[in-house]
């Protein structure tokens, strides 16, 4: 067997210099280590001053580095960022917040009942999209990745046609066609969800130049995790946005880990995320992303930003995926189990929650009854969805559905697959058999 | 040259020209159309395909773009679903590839996973095809990696008429368009033999092209020449390689343009496939898993009965494009004849 493979070499001449070596990124701690995150850099809520939405990006350089916080640990809401929201506001973001993770968790049982092939949760990351989808207008366009749930909870999605599409009963507006969690919601300003990840980042920025060049006040906003800003669809979204100056937010969510790789194979070992918009001269800011009030302060600032022609923003919200990646993931195979606790900017839920008992807004009692409201509702609701069906139960959508929309009209080929595979199914279930 | 003819309201176009008024009719008439790519919007594109385009319909609606085919493919999909119609141009077909996942995973299934919430109504414009010593990056055929994505329609013209009904009409789709423009032909027919002159269009009738609006169904193929010997279906540069070749052999072949590879003009294959009873594919793309296997596929399923001998392929051969020797790699007049005679035979 040759060493190599048999490329041409370059002649190599004799030489003392030191061989090189080859760098693989390697996490902190793994299964059965301590995690101790005291190193990570917590600036005081103080510290981070708030540039106008009109700053340069190259005046305000220090944002990408540092971290935009407002809540502090004993939930006072302070320094230049602080949103200053109602209690009423806080309440509602409180509820929406709430209301994903019961959402989740009953989903997520759902899955392990054997319900439906599939779910993610976002635990621990609830901020990121519901605080943001908050501080938007909604006729504004959010293209979300896959753990954006909260985007749609915000904007009053009804929680059933969620649920529908997760189960792809016969109640399923996208008649079973996605992988669960894969919503659309074009009334709720939600694009579809692709099962490619970043793929979505250039797209926002087309919708963005799109609304710029037709005069409209609408803008634009992504998401996508730390792992996926290394795609290359995340690289051309960028040099677009900064090239036609595109209203859009880019968020990137960075979470630590990309199912079981840390962040540090997306680059992230070098510098920040939000530091890729230094290159790009785009404004980067990096903020808490446990923080809602942070999250709120930052997207209210790139929107009034975007909104007024001053640009696009990149918005690093540093946080922690508290979950497996999915239900088909074990987080416990390749990190400490108690990494989260570990994390050092706590829960968001009970950040925002200690945040109102602080004001005076909230106690434990209305947290109490809340939960239990919350979980009843979801519950209720997952009942009617189960009643239109649930994934393996038989087959919910007409079969001709199969073949609609891949092209506006049907062209013969596809007429002809479609009478095909009805005599199949004919053959099968006899002529008069209908979908439940 | 373009010289307008006042009686019928046709102008002289060549390839170039009739694609380039497809898109400039297209801006003035729907105020949703855009024109983008590199080089097409100040300069006007390396082939000159957006020329003046800017200048008439302004920046907003024709401009540069950075050299990214994925952000040049996925912008467009943005903006396809905020109610655009963006026409973009990727400059050569072989560049299309570093946007092919914004195409086959986004574009092409955008209307199928969102059960139509969201549509794609977007028309990529792309030179393709050999013949003009571009070496291996700049004279592919990908016709048959767009026809196999689900929810992609690939048009590919062979002279300045269709060019523009069919542009047009892609354009004014709802569903993405991949339309392969025969680089070897925008100044003129080609005949297959690299040393003669090339003919310019002028002196064809296809180049008297309406300076309005028309449109020519996409999936619908043209009869170039009725025969009854055999049937040669082909597209693109290759229909006019093989109407010189059967010209000069006396052959009376049936030549079938198919002008859309997708959807597919069965009907117009199946017929004259049944009445000639031969049938031979003719195309430039590299032969393994290339149109010509699809379209012999359906030709062997539809119309077995009724043929008299194998069905046969004339194609590149399954090497890149070499620049030197790209006359060798080229299906030119011999390996034309060869074929021809060999189905005719029996
Ligand atoms: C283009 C592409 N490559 C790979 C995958 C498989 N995949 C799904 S999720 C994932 C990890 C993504 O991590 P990150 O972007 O950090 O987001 P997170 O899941 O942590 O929220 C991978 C590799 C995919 N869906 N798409």
């Amino acid at each position: 067997m040759p060493e190599t493979t048999p490329q041409k070499e370059a002649g190599r001449p004799a030489s003392n210099l030191p061989p090189l070596s080859l760098h693989i990124p390697e996490p902190r701690y793994r299964p059965g280590d301590t995690p101790d995150f005291g190193d990570i850099d917590v600036p005081a809520v103080e510290a981070t001053l708030r540039p106008s939405e009109a700053t340069k990006p190259d005046a305000m350089r220090e944002l990408s580095y540092g971290l935009v916080r407002v809540l502090d640990f004993d939930g006072v809401a302070k320094g230049q960022w602080d949103p200053k929201l109602t209690p009423e506001r806080l309440r509602v973001m409180l509820r929406y917040m709430m209301l994903v993770r019961a959402f989740d968790d009953r989903m997520f049982r759902a899955q392990r009942q054997g319900k439906t092939s599939f779910y993610m949760k976002c635990t621990g990351e609830e901020a990121t999209s519901v605080a943001s989808t908050m501080a938007l207008d909604r006729g504004d366009m959010c293209f979300p990745s896959y753990r954006q749930q909260g985007i749609l909870i915000a904007r009053d999605y009804p929680l059933i046609q969620m649920m529908n599409q997760i189960y792809s009963n016969r109640g399923d507006h996208l008649m079973g066609r996605q992988l669960p969690i894969m919503y659309s919601a074009p009334e709720h300003g939600f694009f579809s969800v692709s099962g490619n990840l970043a793929t979505q980042y250039p797209q926002a920025v087309g919708w963005a130049m799109a609304s710029a060049s037709k005069g409209d006040s609408r803008i634009a906003t992504v998401w996508c995790g730390e792992g996926s800003s290394a795609e290359g669809d995340f690289h051309s979204a960028l040099t677009f946005a900064t090239v036609y100056n595109a209203p859009v937010i880019f968020n990137v969510v960075n979470n630590q880990w990309a199912i079981s790789s840390f962040s540090g194979f997306a680059g992230g070992e070098r510098t920040t995320f939000a530091a890729r918009a230094v290159g790009y001269g785009i404004a980067g800011l990096r903020i808490d992303g446990n923080d809602p009030l942070a999250v709120y302060a930052a997207t209210q600032w790139a929107a009034d930003r975007a909104r007024t022609n001053n640009g696009p923003t990149l918005i690093e919200h540093f946080t922690y995926r508290s979950e497996g990646h999915s239900t088909s993931d074990d987080p416990s195979a390749y990190r400490p189990a108690d990494e989260a606790t570990a994390w050092p900017l706590g829960d968001p839920i009970a950040r925002l929650r200690q945040h109102l008992e602080t004001l005076g807004e909230w106690d434990a009692e209305r947290h109490e009854a809340q939960t239990k409201e919350l979980d009843e509702l979801v519950k209720t609701t997952q009942k009617q969805s189960e009643k239109l069906g649930i994934l393996g139960h038989g087959m919910h959508q007409p079969f001709e559905t199969m073949f609609d929309d891949v092209f506006e009209e049907l062209p013969w080929h596809l007429k002809e697959q479609c009478a095909q595979m009805l005599a199949e199914q004919e053959a099968k279930f006899g002529p008069n058999w209908k979908p439940e | 040259m373009m010289s307008a003819d006042p009686q019928t309201g046709t102008k002289t176009m060549n390839m170039i020209e009739a694609i380039n008024s497809a898109m400039d009719v297209m801006l003035e008439r729907d105020p949703n159309t855009v024109v983008m790519g590199e080089d097409v919007g100040f300069f006007g594109g390396v082939f000159r395909a957006t020329a003046g385009l800017q200048k008439k319909h302004g920046k907003t609606r024709v401009f540069d773009t950075p050299i990214n085919e994925c952000g040049i493919i996925g912008v467009a999909v943005g903006m396809g679903a905020y109610g655009l119609r963006p026409v973009p141009e990727i400059q050569f077909a072989d560049y299309i590839y570093p946007g092919l996942d914004q195409l086959v995973s986004e574009a092409a299934r955008l209307r199928y996973r969102s059960a139509a919430d969201f549509i794609c109504p977007m028309t990529v414009r792309t030179p393709f095809g050999g013949g003009i010593f571009g070496g291996q990056t700049h004279s592919q055929s990908p016709e048959s990696i767009m026809t196999h994505i689900c929810g992609v329609k690939t048009v590919i013209p062979s002279n300045p008429y269709d060019a523009k009904g069919l542009l047009i009409a892609a354009i004014e789709d709802n569903d993405p368009v991949v339309f392969l423009e025969p680089k070897r032909i925008y100044n003129g027919p080609f005949s297959g033999y690299y040393d003669r002159p090339v003919e310019p269009w002028s002196k064809h009738d296809a180049s008297a092209v309406p300076e309005g609006h028309y449109r020519i169904e996409l999936g619908k193929a043209a009869t170039v020449r009725s025969g009854e010997a055999l049937t040669i279906l082909a597209y693109g540069t290759m229909v006019h390689v093989t109407k010189t070749i059967v010209e000069e052999m006396g052959i009376d072949a049936e030549i079938i343009d198919l002008r859309t590879l997708l959807p597919l003009d069965i009907e117009a294959i199946e017929t004259s496939v049944k009445k000639t009873g031969r049938c031979l594919i003719i195309h430039e793309a590299t032969r393994t898993s290339g149109f010509g296997a699809e379209l012999a596929a359906l030709v062997q399923e539809r119309c077995f009965y009724h043929l008299e001998a194998p069905v046969e392929r004339v194609t590149g051969f399954d090497t890149p494009y070499p620049h030197s020797l790209e006359w060798a790699y080229f299906p030119g007049p011999v390996r034309i004849a060869t074929a021809l005679t060999k189905i005719l035979k029996d």
